[in-house]
């Protein structure tokens, strides 16, 4: 969370075996071989962005995050080439198969003989789209409010906190739930709009915080006084400020925006099951038979999944871009 | 303090005035009220025609905001369309039923949390510690209608295979069975149990990464550098401190879980507010979904400003002015 400098024991600091940041171990940042330096005095040269790698490669539970997340989506965005079958291939002889590797049903059928990993993986691709699209519709979202609110200040930072403050009071699901039953109707693109009207919140506040505070700097001034305009200065200048958390807020917000879909879903007021498969809408019709086993266990543990590897993958973000880590390697 | 909390509630009025004016515009837009009335061919037109007269449905919905404001509040929340019924004692009913399952998951979830951080913080990097650390990174992804659906599914099969009643998967009593009896605790055991798990797993982490921050700071090293003996410095120094944001967090929870868990009483048909919400928004009964929402955020509200009383009892350094 914090990341005020650990005391690090005596003992440890002989040789720092792992470094922890908020209950995650992190692989310890020593300095690369190459930047040592073998001629001498030469240094390479490193920007931010390549420390922010560095440290990012480095972590091991993010990367096993992001190969999971590849993985997992992968699956989904190839869906036509990776499922064996088409998701609406209806195979009567088959019905409520168990999962079998010889009938080549290898997560079971359903209760009209569909086959269950096809099904899995086109719901992926569901939850990716809904989750990708809400994550990003809302940091631009909460992006401008946030940069707005957070640079000009007074007035229009008040009504806009207002805003925030209202909708935070709303009880989330149960608008989300209202809104997706009476505007939703079964869309897939409705109810992605509908859950980005939510999820903006969190990064506009974040966003209004380092405007605030960035907005009365001395180089925020130099460029005034240099004859930038307000737009310039909020993008060019505060802007790149702000992208580590906006970027960390957006990939955790894809775990919770696929998380919410598939509660909607499983509801009943999400996607439309008949023409979307979805995983929360696989979950709800497993409700019909609890004696296949199968039914609920594979779309529930491809939602537990994705969003344990984007869990890790967000804290090794989190880590990795906020530059405050260069202690490490002083 | 109290000019404090007199102005947060002073101002969380205008917040529920507009929350629920912006909500109930929504609604009216989105639907007609009496649409499950007109689609039954056996209520003659001109009874629909009188309805809508007695109920203001003609009016523009400014108006017809402020004839529902007024039933609301003189008529204890006013009468669904659907049924002609009072939606008070339907409130009163689920939202107590709510709050058994609710206060008794917290309950739990907070002693155990509280718990199991401490020993995790204490025995960093112990197995105990990565055993719980891991757990609790799988209970805060794990969705909570999942994690319902395997109980329920886990007691179905333990029931047709041996015939044994452990817990019920559904429902609240049986027939003629009271509110504090063994049935009523068999039929709340899972639910009780999902939303424990997910509570479990946030507090956990929450206690030990605020034992963690505290156990790093100055006056703790000053208490143990002055001789102060160990489980001293833990119980006074640490665990106090820790405890801070940890009720904050859990206030917060409980505002949400209280409006009703409505993906968990949803899969165990618990008679819950979260369960008469949804039955209500599948049958189009508008003022009772209207009600719903203006009582969760009232309840949200009442207990943000509870996290923040709270919080600043328990931290002097934090004054509210």
């Amino acid at each position: 969370m914090t990341d005020s400098p650990t005391p690090v024991p005596p003992a440890a600091q002989v040789a720092p075996p792992e470094q922890t940041i908020d209950g995650m171990v992190v692989a310890p940042a020593t300095f690369g071989e190459d930047s040592t330096v073998a001629a001498g005095l030469e240094v390479a040269v490193r920007s931010q962005w390549d420390y922010a790698r560095r440290r990012f490669l480095r972590h091991r539970l993010a990367m096993i995050g992001f190969v999971g997340l590849v993985i997992i989506f992968g699956a989904g965005i190839f869906a036509n080439w990776v499922a064996p079958y088409r998701p609406t291939d209806i195979d009567l002889n088959n019905i409520l198969h168990a999962p079998a590797v010889a009938g080549q049903h290898y997560f079971g059928t359903d209760d009209t003989g569909r086959d269950y990993l096809s099904r899995v993986i086109y719901g992926i691709r569901t939850s990716l789209e809904v989750g990708v699209t809400v994550a990003f519709v809302s940091s631009i979202v909460g992006l401008i409010i946030g940069a707005i609110a957070g640079y000009y200040g007074g007035l229009i930072d008040n009504l806009l906190m207002r805003l925030t403050d209202l909708v935070l009071t709303l009880p989330a699901l149960a608008v989300l739930l209202t809104a997706a039953a009476l505007l939703g109707q079964g869309s897939q693109w409705r109810l992605t709009f509908i859950l980005a009207g939510f999820f903006w919140t969190g990064i506009a506040r974040v966003v209004r915080g380092v405007f605030l505070s960035l907005r009365e700097k001395e180089y925020v001034e130099a460029a005034k006084a240099s004859g930038a305009g307000d737009a310039r200065i909020m993008f060019r200048h505060i802007l790149p400020n702000t992208l580590g958390p906006i970027v960390v807020n957006a990939t955790i917000s894809v775990a919770a925006a696929i998380i919410t879909e598939a509660a909607l879903s499983f509801l009943g007021f999400g996607v439309n099951p008949l023409t979307t498969p979805s995983l929360g809408g696989l979950l709800s019709s497993a409700q019909a038979n609890p004696q296949q086993w199968w039914l609920t266990i594979f779309p529930g543990l491809t939602i537990v999944l994705i969003t344990l590897c984007v869990n890790f993958l967000g804290d090794g973000l989190r880590d990795a871009l906020d530059p405050s880590q260069r202690r490490v390697r002083a | 303090m109290l000019t404090y909390i007199a102005r947060r509630i002073l101002y969380s009025i205008p917040v529920l005035f507009l929350s629920s004016f912006l909500s109930f515009v929504f609604v009216s837009y989105a639907g007609n009220p009496l649409g499950n009335l007109r689609s039954n061919p056996r209520i003659p037109a001109n009874t629909l025609r009188l309805v809508a007269e007695r109920n203001h449905l003609n009016d523009p919905v400014v108006l017809r905001y402020f004839y529902w404001l007024k039933d609301f509040v003189t008529d204890k929340m006013g009468k669904s369309l659907l049924t002609f019924q009072p939606i008070w004692p339907d409130v009163h009913r689920t939202i107590l039923h709510t709050a058994q399952v609710v206060l008794i998951a917290e309950c739990l979830a907070i002693i155990l949390g509280v718990a199991v951080g401490i020993f995790s913080a204490i025995r960093q990097y112990s197995v105990f510690d990565y055993t719980f650390t891991s757990l609790s990174f799988l209970g805060y992804a794990m969705p909570t209608f999942w994690l319902g659906l395997l109980l329920q599914i886990l007691f179905v099969d333990i029931y047709l295979k041996w015939h044994v009643r452990i817990f019920y998967t559904s429902g609240l009593n049986n027939i003629g069975q009271g509110t504090w009896s063994l049935d009523r605790l068999q039929h709340i055991a899972l639910p009780v149990v999902t939303l424990c798990v997910v509570s479990f797993a946030l507090y956990s982490r929450y206690m030990r990464a605020s034992m963690l921050d505290v156990i790093n700071s100055d006056y703790v090293r000053t208490a143990r550098a002055k001789g102060v003996a160990e489980w001293r410095v833990v119980t006074r120094h640490v665990v106090r401190n820790a405890l801070i944001p940890v009720v904050t967090v859990a206030a917060l929870n409980l505002g949400g879980l209280l409006g009703g868990a409505i993906v968990t009483e949803t899969i165990f048909t618990l008679d819950g507010f979260g369960y008469y919400f949804i039955q209500s928004l599948q049958n189009s009964d508008f003022y009772a979904v209207m009600a719903y929402l203006v009582v969760t955020s009232v309840i949200i509200i009442l207990f943000n400003l509870i996290a923040d009383v709270v919080y600043g009892y328990l931290d002097p350094r934090i004054r509210y002015d």
